[in-house]
């Protein structure tokens, strides 16, 4: 029988991109593929290619991938960019899902409790002083608040905190701290504002209507006029 | 079967003792049979203020590590007809020498024979408060109009709601000073309540008179002049299930005629 094979080899204007059949035992794809990169090595060239691996329906584990980046690598000159697989597993999956959810929470957060969600965080309630909400994402707070808010904890800082009264003892948004300012204002009304990363790195806080033209991205819905 | 009633803080002299007392002393003046139990293992005070001290014979620490029976180590207040008793703290070992099972074994057993237990909660959020909520039904939270107690009420709080089988915490605010209130000097009642977001079940004002029946031995709550007094009565009465409107802390401006009326007794 004539066995198809389970390493091809496409070059495009970008460099090469290698499909690797999902079918066959991994093992057999990193023998095939050490014997294709031998016979078409051109160690003469020194020019750079950057190859793109295309694994199909195969999950690979991390020390999988390594194993198969580490055979291209051994050809001097093939840099691998990225290794592409149509499955993640169910875990990456949910993560990746809670990220780009809004959890929304009902509660008081009180002195030393601390509410951290994947990703936007829609508190119905207050934050109180010595309170920490963190969110991967956005924060939304219903209520007043007066404690610590963390938004971007992973390093986003395109991301927002809004809050119906503001009044918070410290914000933070990815790696940026700013906190209240010793003497607060009494007067001032505080209420329906939000923060944001501005150009300078600065944490900055406004009314909420900025954000539509700062932050469109936060607009999700679509369709409608 | 009665109910467990914790008085709690997280600050300390806020008024938790005073509170626990006087709160036992008006159940027992509306009939109840109420024990107050102390849990502040080390740093006992209730039976001081309740002027019990002298008749301690047995405490907690004996009743649970089997030394005597739950009835010995109970002392009997004599100005009671059978209704009040104090189940004193230990002095003499620390708070780790209970666990929170044990107390809630003692407070269920206790409950078979009395209306009300008022646990004494000590202050802090370690072993000692842990044993005092072990066995309690209901939790009442003290504070005063300062932002470090609001705080610290706020995190007893937060730690009351997650403890299982505790009704949402109720909140009295102690040592009100009418006068900085009114001058914004003081944080005020809403400020307080809508802040700590839980029920108010009563407000206290500051009255030398409370200090002075503390050193007597004697609870303030068994003199029905003081407004602190009525403050207490009132609130074992919320307790209790009556609905009773918070008392004016005091009336505005004080003119003549109101002074004339007063001295005649109208009001």
């Amino acid at each position: 029988m004539k066995k198809t094979q389970n390493v091809t080899i496409k070059g495009t204007k970008d460099g090469l991109t290698l499909h690797l059949d999902d079918l066959c035992s991994f093992e057999e794809l990193k023998n095939e593929l050490t014997k294709k990169l031998s016979a078409n090595s051109r160690d003469q060239e020194d020019r750079l290619i950057s190859v793109r691996v295309k694994v199909g329906n195969r999950y690979l584990s991390t020390k999988q991938e390594e194993e198969l980046k580490s055979l291209i690598r051994q050809k001097k000159n093939l840099v691998v960019e990225e290794v592409e697989s149509n499955v993640i597993t169910k875990k990456d999956a949910d993560r990746l899902k809670l990220e780009s959810e809004i959890s929304t929470i009902a509660k008081v957060i009180r002195s030393g409790q601390v509410l951290e969600v994947p990703g936007d965080l829609l508190l119905i309630g207050d934050v109180n002083p010595g309170g920490t909400v963190k969110a991967g994402g956005n924060i939304f707070v219903m209520g007043a608040l007066r404690g610590i808010a963390h938004a971007g904890v992973s390093g986003n800082d395109q991301v927002i905190i809004a809050a119906s009264v503001m009044k918070p003892s410290q914000l933070r948004i990815s790696d940026c701290i700013n906190r209240a300012p010793d003497q607060a204002a009494e007067d001032e009304s505080r209420s329906m504002e939000c923060a944001y990363i501005s150009e300078d790195q600065q944490i900055v806080v406004d009314r909420l209507q900025v954000l539509m033209r700062l932050r469109p991205n936060l607009t999700r819905f679509e369709g409608g006029s | 079967m009665g109910e467990a009633i914790v008085i709690t803080s997280g600050k300390g002299g806020v008024g938790k003792t005073t509170t626990s007392a006087n709160l036992g002393t008006a159940l027992a003046l509306q009939g109840k049979k109420v024990c107050l139990v102390d849990t502040d293992i080390g740093l006992r005070n209730l039976d001081v203020v309740m002027g019990l001290e002298n008749r301690i014979i047995y405490d907690l620490v004996d009743v649970i590590n089997g030394r005597c029976k739950i009835h010995q180590a109970l002392v009997k207040d004599k100005r009671f007809e059978d209704l009040l008793y104090l189940l004193p703290a230990a002095q003499t070992t620390d708070k780790n020498a209970v666990q929170p099972s044990q107390m809630k074994k003692l407070i269920n057993e206790l409950k078979q024979d009395y209306d009300y237990i008022v646990i004494d909660c000590p202050a802090g959020i370690e072993q000692g408060y842990k044993n005092a909520v072990a066995g309690a039904d209901k939790a009442i939270v003290v504070t005063t109009p300062e932002i470090s107690a609001v705080r610290d009420a706020d995190r007893i709080i937060g730690l009351l709601e997650k403890e299982e089988g505790i009704e949402p915490p109720k909140l009295i605010i102690n040592r009100i000073r009418n006068h900085m209130m009114k001058n914004g000097d003081m944080l005020d009642v809403d400020e307080i309540t809508t802040h700590l977001s839980i029920d108010l079940i009563g407000i206290v004002a500051d009255d030398d008179e409370v200090i002075k029946a503390s050193n007597h031995g004697e609870p303030i709550a068994l003199n029905p002049t003081s407004k602190a007094s009525i403050a207490y009565r009132n609130i074992a009465r919320r307790i209790l299930g009556e609905s009773i409107p918070l008392q004016p802390l005091e009336e505005e401006n004080k003119g003549v005629f109101t002074k004339i009326k007063r001295f005649f007794g109208v009001r």
